[in-house]
C-alpha cells in the first residue's frame, strides 16, 4: 500500500506537525518503503486470531474512593511555558 | 582506578568492610567521569554536589547500620527517560529542554531508598527511539571499546557509561531491545525483565504495552541485586504485576545442570556476522558441557517481528507524545497567531526527525480507513509471535540466541535508511512483543575487539532460570571483567 503526499498532510495534520516542503518529500519516500516492508503480514492468515495488545491480564484498576494528597498547584505549574491565576495559558483560541 | 571496575557485590563487600567509603568511591566516578567522558559523553547531566551528598548519607547510613542493602553508597547513573525529582529530564529530546520534574519515577525513588548514589542522567536515543544513540537532540556517545562506532540503542548512554568505568551500574529501559543491545554492543550485561515486573510510573512513556526498565551491570550477580531493587508492584502502574520478587540471588549459582536450553533456528540466519554466530555457538557448547542439556526449538513467525513492531509501537508512541504541545511543560514556540497554530510549531521545532517519523508512521496506520490493515493485523501476529513462545517454552527452560546480529557498527552507518535501522533489533524485538524476561551476556570479542552478546529469554516473571543460565555461563566462560583501554 503506497503512501502519497496527500496521505502525510493529511497524517500531519492529525498529528499536530508542521512539516516543511523537504521533510514531506522525505517522509512519503521513507513511510512508503517501510508500509511496503510491513506489507509482509499480509502474507498471513488471521482469521479467528485474538489480538494481543497487552501481554498482562489487564483489569479496571480500582482504589478507594478517599481523598489523598496529590501534587500541589505550584508544582504542577512549576514547568509551564506561561501561567496566571492558577491556570496554564495558552494564545487565544477562539477568534 | 581499581575502585571504579569493581562489581557492586565487590564494592559493597569494601564497604561494609569499611576499607572504603561511598564518598570515596563516588569522588572516584565523578573524577573518572570528569576524565573521559568529553570523548564518551554517555552523561547528559551530572549531578556531583548532590551524588557526593547521597553518599554521605550512605556512609552514615552504612555506619549506624540502618536500613543497610548491597547498594548503599554505590554509584549508579539513569537514563535520561527516568523523572528525577529536582533534576533535569528531557528524554534526550528538545521538546523537553529544561523539564524539572516535580517527582521521582517510582524505580529512581527505590533505588534511591536501597541507598544507591545517583551520580547523573544518560545519554540515549530521543524517547527512546532508536538503535545507536544518534537520535540524541544534544550529543552522541561513543562506544567505549571503538570511539568511531555507535554503543548501540536507545540506551547507549547507559551501556557505555558501565563499560567506561564511570559508574558502578546503571538502568536503562528496553522497548524492542533498548537494554539489551546496547549490552551487547559495549560489553556490559544487560537485563530486561518481563513486563510489568517493574513499574514504569515516571518513566516517560514511548510505546507503553513495550516499554520495561532494567539494569545494565558488569556481571549477571549484579543484574540480580539491582533487579530486586527495582522490581515488585506498585499501585501508581495499572499494568504492575502483583506478585512477590524472588530473592534472586539465592538460586543464581545453582548452575544449568539438566536445564533444557531451546536453540531457534529463525535465530541463526543468513547474513549475519560470523564472528558473531562463532563466538554465540561457542557460549552455547560452553553451556552444554555445564550439564544444560540443548533442544532445538522454532519460533516460526520470529521474521514477521519487525513488522509488528515498527506498526504497534509507533501507534503507541504517535498516541504518547501527544501530551508534547507546549502547554504544561517543556518548549513552547511563542510566535503563534492561535493554539492549532502554537502546537505545530512547537512540536514541529521540538521533535527530530526520527520521533516526526515515527509519529508520522503511527498516526498513518491508526487513521480512519487503515486501522484494520494496520494495528489491528500486527497486534492479531502479535499473538502468533507469543503463541510461539509458549509452545517453544513447553521444550524447554529457558531460550538462546544471538543478541543482534552484527557488532557494533560506525557512527552514520545506518542513518540513511530507517529500515536498515530497524532490522538490526530483529533478535530482540520479539521478546518484548511476548513480554517475557531476557539478558544479554557478553560472549567475547571480535577480531577488532568488538564485544558481541549471547542473549537468553526466559518464562513469563521466570528472571530466576533466566539468571541462573546466563550466570552459569559467565561462570564458566571465566569472564574476568573487561574494560577498554580509555
Amino acid at each position: 500500500m503506497s503512501i502519497t503526499k496527500k496521505d502525510v498532510l493529511h497524517a500531519a495534520d492529525l498529528a499536530r506537525l508542521e512539516l516543511t516542503a523537504e521533510e514531506q518529500d522525505l517522509y512519503t519516500g521513507q513511510l512508503s518503503r517501510i508500509l511496503d516492508y510491513v506489507e509482509k503480514l499480509s502474507e498471513l492468515d488471521t482469521t479467528g486470531v485474538a489480538p494481543t495488545t497487552y501481554t498482562v491480564p489487564l483489569k479496571t484498576v480500582l482504589r478507594a474512593d478517599e481523598s489523598r494528597p496529590s501534587l500541589p498547584h505550584e508544582e504542577a505549574l512549576s514547568n509551564a511555558p506561561d501561567f496566571g491565576r492558577d491556570c496554564f495559558k495558552v494564545p487565544k483560541i477562539i477568534e | 582506578m581499581d575502585l571504579n571496575s569493581l562489581t557492586i557485590h565487590a564494592l559493597s563487600e569494601k564497604l561494609s568492610k569499611k576499607e572504603v567509603s561511598s564518598v570515596e568511591a563516588t569522588k572516584a566516578y565523578l573524577e573518572r567521569i570528569g576524565a573521559i567522558d568529553d570523548k564518551i559523553k554517555a552523561f547528559l547531566v551530572v549531578t556531583a554536589d548532590e551524588a557526593l551528598r547521597q553518599a554521605e548519607e550512605a556512609d552514615k547510613r552504612r555506619a549506624q547500620n540502618n536500613n543497610v542493602t548491597l547498594l548503599t553508597g554505590v554509584p549508579i547513573s539513569v537514563k535520561d527517560i527516568f523523572c528525577t525529582k529536582g533534576i533535569r529530564t528531557t528524554c534526550a529530546s528538545k521538546i523537553l529542554a529544561g523539564f524539572i520534574p516535580p517527582y521521582d519515577s517510582t524505580v529512581v525513588a527505590r533505588l534511591k531508598e536501597a541507598g544507591a548514589v545517583i551520580l547523573g542522567k544518560n545519554n540515549m536515543d530521543e524517547f527512546a527511539m532508536g538503535s545507536s544513540t544518534e537520535n540524541s537532540a544534544f550529543q552522541k556517545t561513543a562506544n567505549p571499546w571503538a570511539l568511531e562506532r555507535v554503543p548501540g540503542g536507545s540506551s547507549g548512554g547507559s551501556a557505555a557509561s558501565v563499560a567506561a568505568l564511570e559508574c558502578a551500574a546503571s538502568v536503562g529501559t528496553d522497548t524492542g531491545g533498548s537494554i539489551r543491545q546496547p549490552a551487547a554492543l559495549c560489553g556490559v550485561v544487560g537485563f530486561k525483565p518481563t513486563y510489568g515486573r517493574v513499574s514504569r510510573f515516571g518513566m516517560i512513556a514511548f510505546a507503553s504495552s513495550l516499554d520495561q526498565a532494567g539494569p545494565f551491570t558488569r556481571d549477571t550477580i549484579d543484574s540480580a541485586i539491582m533487579l530486586k531493587a527495582m522490581a515488585g508492584f506498585d499501585p501508581k502502574d495499572s499494568t504492575s504485576i502483583d506478585a512477590p520478587v524472588p530473592d534472586y540471588l539465592s538460586e543464581i549459582e545453582k548452575g544449568v545442570k539438566g536445564l533444557k536450553v531451546g536453540i531457534p533456528k529463525e535465530y541463526f540466519i543468513e547474513g549475519m556476522d560470523v564472528e558473531v554466530e562463532a563466538s554465540v555457538r561457542e557460549a552455547l557448547k560452553i553451556l552444554e558441557k555445564e550439564g544444560a542439556v540443548l533442544v532445538p526449538v522454532s519460533l516460526p513467525h520470529t521474521e514477521y517481528a519487525v513488522a509488528v513492531y515498527y506498526l504497534v509501537a509507533t501507534a503507541e508512541a504517535s498516541s504518547n507524545l501527544a501530551r508534547y504541545d507546549g502547554v504544561k511543560y517543556g518548549l513552547r514556540v511563542n510566535e503563534s497567531r492561535n493554539l492549532l497554530d502554537m502546537y505545530k510549531k512547537t512540536r514541529d521545532s521540538g521533535f527530530g526527525g526520527e520521533v516526526k517519523r515515527r509519529i508520522m508512521l503511527g498516526t498513518y496506520s491508526l487513521s480512519a480507513g487503515y486501522y484494520d490493515a494496520y494495528y489491528k493485523k500486527a497486534s492479531e501476529v502479535r499473538t502468533l509471535i507469543k503463541n510461539d513462545f509458549e509452545t517453544a517454552f513447553k521444550a524447554c527452560d529457558v531460550i538462546a540466541t544471538p543478541t543482534t546480529p552484527t557488532p557494533a557498527f560506525r557512527f552514520g552507518e545506518k542513518v540513511a535508511d530507517p529500515l536498515t535501522m530497524y532490522l538490526s533489533d530483529i533478535f530482540t524485538i520479539s521478546c518484548n512483543l511476548a513480554g517475557i524476561p531476557g539478558v544479554s551476556v557478553p560472549c567475547g570479542f571480535t577480531k577488532g575487539m568488538l564485544p558481541i552478546g549471547l542473549q537468553i529469554l526466559g518464562k513469563p516473571l521466570d528472571e530466576t532460570t533466566v539468571l541462573r543460565a546466563a550466570r552459569a555461563y559467565e561462570r564458566a566462560a571465566g569472564g574476568t571483567l573487561q574494560a577498554p583501554a580509555l
